[in-house]
């Protein structure tokens, strides 16, 4: 297995300079190191002397990624493209266009994203696996077709109408929590419960029919019909086999987003005030700041490498058919 | 059901913990001190003094830096009373030898002018771990080790502090790093063109480290003692005292750069852009733009007290009750990045935020106009005692026109006859109706209320735009911009080249599907005199590339101003300043001989008769000219709560927090009463799932009792 993870990181790298090449060739067909300069220079008496300066001090006034004039390989070095680009393999981030150290930024927001990501994904899985296997141990009932019904409803709606009619609700109503903010600490744990119950609460649509599915298709097979002809009552069945031998596909949706949860979400966090990961890109696209750009895009490939690697991993500690090689 | 358990328990808990208001988004008690809470949307990117120059940096640091001079808090027009200055300048007029020259000599004959600033002894800094010094009077943390730095993660982890008092050395050392091309001061270019001496400096310090200017010499600028430094500036240049008031020429003692330019610093954020240190009335004790940023009363704030003197009526607002009293009032700001406008309107409405400003979709809420067209507050918000205030800001937004462009632009009859007839048509009260809710003001001329020179007769109007009939203006008819189409040899908009309707081009940056509205709205204006108008819709990238290489034909502009003088806004028009020509702020390229030099004798008068004569003119060169369609300008609406005491809108000053007071009491009785918990509905909620949930209980019974078919 280890020769398999090297080689799966090894993998990696030529997908990752990929990528990378890709966030720089598009951020810089729409944005030129000019317009990088005033944007960040401001939109008064801003003069082509200020943007050379700015440029100079920045990196920005080499080619982007031939450098004709350079001797060697300095034609390769010389750079924007190059210069920019080799610290993110160590995973130095270097600093903003607007001078602000990426790291530090990045370690400062990844835990509030990770405070609401994560016990979103928590509960929401846990409510759409009770009510699914709710659904398919009543099924064929009234609960099981309201409920299917109720779900086709629930994903229909966008989830910028729960969080907006969550905050009306709970937090303008009934004044039950604050309407958004965060704090440090159990001091957040206030400011979590709304996000979290509109995360988990957006995502049962989907995630209960998708759940379902899964517990019907497996309920369905010989196995469980010779459980039920042995004796065993139908939650004994449902939670004691079905539920395990359906592990695989959740493991497979679940396991590959954990890592990018630090990732954060853009709509929560900006409704919420959350200071996470979610609008650190989306703000610097905005402002042109490309060194954060690409950082997050580096890093959220890196993230996602990573979460198809655990994946591949966590196949083999729930069923232990799948050999890695 | 246990999920439900578990929510009460919570809410009971938390209830346990913060009295009633479970809502209450703040963590932190108040205690006795007066705490003012107010939002921001953007973070701020630049917190140095030399390099910020954006209104939501302003709000930060203008209240922690002090520049020599501010603006009257409640006087109007603005007028600039000293801050950290002991009086207004001493003003010389030198000729080009050096000798000095009197008062009323001519313009041609002032080579330099020098400006002999006193600031107030007894002016403390803020503590700060930059001016810590140990027993032996050596600085604590000038020296740190790699380690040292590697331990602190914000500012707070240097525990000493020290002060020192504000010298002239400090005013002159900022000047120098505005030169520093390092620093990228935003105002380094122009100041290029008026501080003697600028332009050398950087060139001898540009290869140099930001903090190895503080023993090399700017001719233009002099420490004359302690308390007194000179700035020199070449010709003569009035407005140059309205800089003076902004935070650029804020003082900054040398030992922050020292400090904060040592290796690693930069790695840990811990940067002079980041952490400021100003002898203002407030210092920044938190930095966290990703959540909140808060100001406390700075402890070594020199003495100031509120103004005892404002405009007529000012007594009868309250706004005289705390003359003479000592600044600032409010101990603790917490500004709370809110960037959705529901929650924030919502947390006002909740008495979380003291103010707010009102957003479009929050607009008929909050407002109702009068049946004499006037705006008041709906019951809703009179009930909970929010009060409204309006200000028209000093701001113009416009449509220009490219005056190099061989339809609209140009001095022909013909293009200006196009033109005045493209304004006509363009019918900007109802644009400030339909996008803007009523909030803004047709533009008579190019300077907006509150500038010098703004004619404020409720009779003046733009001649070319509007009638005045019955005592009120009538904005004319769209027949008048047919004849003028006619004229102009466009009769009902055929183009005498192509036998076909006129072609014109909107160029804008705003490309997004919310922004097609306005566009759309632009077309139709125009097709009202048969004219098509072709949308380019672009990024913003794209639009002001265009603008700068003339590329543009008709497009939406706006200036804010700098400061409160005509030359900040008519610089714009000046045929110097072309944008194509010469890479200025002229957007339109717009170039009339005789504008320019009413312009050139216009900006080095003193305010008087005759300049407000000779802006006059200007205004109506522009309007018979009409490079520029004037548009409106902006009004600002401001709620803000009872307790909420002293707030008067002032567009040219920044540092409006230190005057500000905050009835704590009335608050916190009123956000009691506002934010009381409902439960009844979670209850009722929980009661019937377990209702529903019975018949199924009892279905699945019989169906596990069933035998297998």
């Amino acid at each position: 297995m280890i020769n398999y993870i090297i080689r799966r990181l090894l993998y990696a790298i030529p997908l990752l300079i990929g990528i990378n090449i890709l966030t720089f060739v598009l951020f810089f067909i729409v944005n030129s190191p000019d317009d990088m300069a005033r944007m960040q220079l401001g939109q008064k008496h801003v003069t082509e002397q200020a943007i050379t300066n700015w440029k100079q001090q920045h990196g920005y006034d080499l080619p982007l990624l031939w450098n004709s004039t350079a001797a060697a390989e300095e034609k390769v070095t010389d750079t924007i493209f190059y210069q920019k680009s080799v610290g993110l393999f160590l995973f130095h981030f270097g600093a903003s266009d607007s001078g602000r150290n990426i790291g530090a930024d990045i370690k400062e927001r990844a835990l509030p994203s990770l405070a609401v990501a994560l016990p979103t994904l928590c509960v929401g899985l846990l409510v759409d696996i009770t009510f699914a296997l709710l659904m398919v141990l009543f099924r064929q009932s009234y609960i099981d077709r309201v409920g299917t019904v109720l779900c086709v409803v629930l994903m229909s709606i966008s989830s910028l109408f729960y969080i907006i009619g969550g905050q009306f609700f709970i937090s303008k109503l009934l004044r039950l929590v604050p309407i958004s903010g965060y704090d440090d600490g159990f001091a957040a744990i206030k400011f979590l419960i709304l996000p979290v119950l509109i995360g988990a609460f957006s995502g049962i649509g989907s995630g209960v029919r998708w759940y379902r599915t899964l517990f019907l298709e497996e309920a369905s097979k010989d196995y469980v019909r010779t459980a039920r002809a042995k004796g065993l009552t139908e939650t004994q069945t449902l939670f004691g086999h079905v539920l395990k031998n359906t592990m695989i596909p959740i493991l497979t949706g679940v396991v590959v987003v954990l890592p990018t949860l630090f990732m954060g979400s853009l709509i929560m966090e900006s409704f919420f005030s959350i200071p996470g990961l979610g609008s650190y890109t989306i703000d610097a696209i905005t402002s042109q700041d490309f060194a954060i750009v690409r950082a997050m895009v580096f890093l959220g490939s890196v993230l996602y490498v990573l979460g198809l690697l655990l994946t591949d991993i966590s196949y083999t500690l729930v069923d232990p058919r799948v050999r890695l090689s | 059901m246990h999920c439900c358990n578990a929510l009460l328990v919570l809410i009971i808990f938390l209830t346990a913990c913060t009295g009633s208001q479970l809502n209450n988004p703040y963590s932190d008690t108040e205690g006795s001190q007066s705490v003012l809470y107010q939002s921001f949307d953007e973070r701020p990117k630049h917190m140095d003094p030399a390099v910020s120059y954006s209104s939501n940096e302003y709000a930060f640091i203008a209240q922690i830096y002090e520049p020599p001079f501010q603006y009257h808090y409640l006087k109007r027009p603005y007028q600039l009373v000293p801050l950290a200055a002991s009086k207004m300048p001493e003003i010389r007029y030198l000729n080009a030898q050096g000798e000095t020259l009197p008062k009323t000599a001519p313009d041609s004959e002032i080579a330099f002018t020098d400006y002999i600033i006193d600031i107030k002894k007894g002016s403390y800094y803020q503590p700060h771990p930059a001016l810590a010094q140990d027993a032996r009077q050596h600085y604590s943390y000038h020296s740190l080790t790699t380690a040292e730095i590697a331990q602190a993660n914000k500012l707070s982890d240097f525990k000493n502090t020290g002060t020192r008092e504000l010298i002239a050395d400090d005013y002159v050392y900022q000047i120098k790093r505005l030169a520093h091309p390092k620093v990228q001061s935003p105002i380094a270019e122009i100041m290029k063109g008026y501080i003697v001496g600028f332009d050398e400096f950087a060139k001898q310090v540009s290869d140099k480290p930001k903090n190895a200017i503080k023993d090399m010499a700017m001719s233009g600028v002099a420490v004359l003692n302690a308390y007194q430094y000179r700035v020199r500036i070449k010709g003569k240049y009035p407005q140059f005292i309205f800089w003076l008031a902004m935070p650029f020429f804020s003082p900054m003692p040398w030992e922050a750069d020292v400090f904060y330019n040592q290796p690693g610093m930069a790695e840990k954020n811990i940067s002079l852009d980041w952490f400021p240190i100003g002898t203002g009335a407030y210092l920044l004790a938190e930095n966290n733009p990703n959540r909140r940023m808060i100001l406390l009363k700075n402890p070594n704030y020199h003495l100031e007290t509120y103004p005892s003197e404002g405009e007529p009526g000012d007594q009868q607002k309250g706004l005289l009750i705390d003359a003479g009293k000592s600044l600032p009032f409010i101990d603790k700001v917490v500004f709370m990045l809110e960037k959705e406008t529901i929650p924030y309107w919502t947390k006002f409405l909740q008495g979380y935020f003291d103010a707010s400003g009102i957003a479009s979709d929050s607009f008929d809420q909050a407002i109702q106009f009068t049946g004499s067209g006037g705006v008041a507050l709906t019951s809703s918000m009179l009930d909970k005692g929010i009060q409204l205030q309006t200000t028209v800001e000093t701001s113009i937004s416009y449509l220009g026109f490219n005056m190099l462009d061989a339809t609209v632009g140009g001095n022909s009859e013909q293009a200006r006859k196009l033109r005045q007839a493209i304004t006509i048509a363009v019918d900007y009260d109802e644009y400030i109706s339909i996008f803007m809710n009523g909030r803004g003001l047709p533009a008579q001329g190019f300077l907006p209320p509150g500038i010098v020179g703004y004619d404020d007769s409720p009779q003046s109007h733009n001649p070319y735009l509007y009638d005045w009939v019955d005592n009120k203006l009538q904005h004319k008819p769209i027949e008048a911009a047919k004849q003028l189409m006619t004229e102009a040899g466009y009769a009902n908009g055929i183009d005498p080249k192509t036998k076909q309707s006129m072609i014109l081009y909107f160029d804008t940056g705003l490309a997004s599907v919310d922004d097609r509205p306005r566009s759309t709205w632009y077309r139709k204006q125009l097709e009202k005199l048969g004219i098509k108008l072709v949308i380019r819709a672009t990024d913003y990238n794209r639009f002001q590339e265009k603008i700068r290489t003339g590329n543009a034909q008709i497009f939406t502009w706006g200036w804010n101003a700098d400061y409160p003088d005509p030359e900040n806004f008519f610089f714009l028009l000046y045929g110097g300043n072309g944008k194509v020509k010469f890479g200025g702020e002229n957007a339109v390229n717009y170039q009339n001989p005789v504008f320019d030099k009413l312009f050139e004798t216009m900006r080095n008068m003193d305010n008087g008769a005759q300049r407000y004569q000779i802006i006059q003119q200007m205004q109506e060169i522009l309007r018979h000219d009409a490079p520029l369609g004037f548009g409106f300008y902006p009004k600002k609406f401001s709620l803000f709560h009872s307790w909420y005491k002293n707030l008067k809108a002032n567009s040219m000053a920044n540092n409006e927090l230190k005057y500000l007071r905050i009835d704590s009491a009335s608050r916190a009785a009123k956000r009691q009463a506002w934010n009381q918990p409902i439960f009844w509905p979670l209850l009722l909620g929980g009661v019937l799932f377990i209702v529903l949930l019975i018949p199924a209980i009892y279905a699945y019974r019989r169906y596990t009792k069933e035998p297998l078919q």
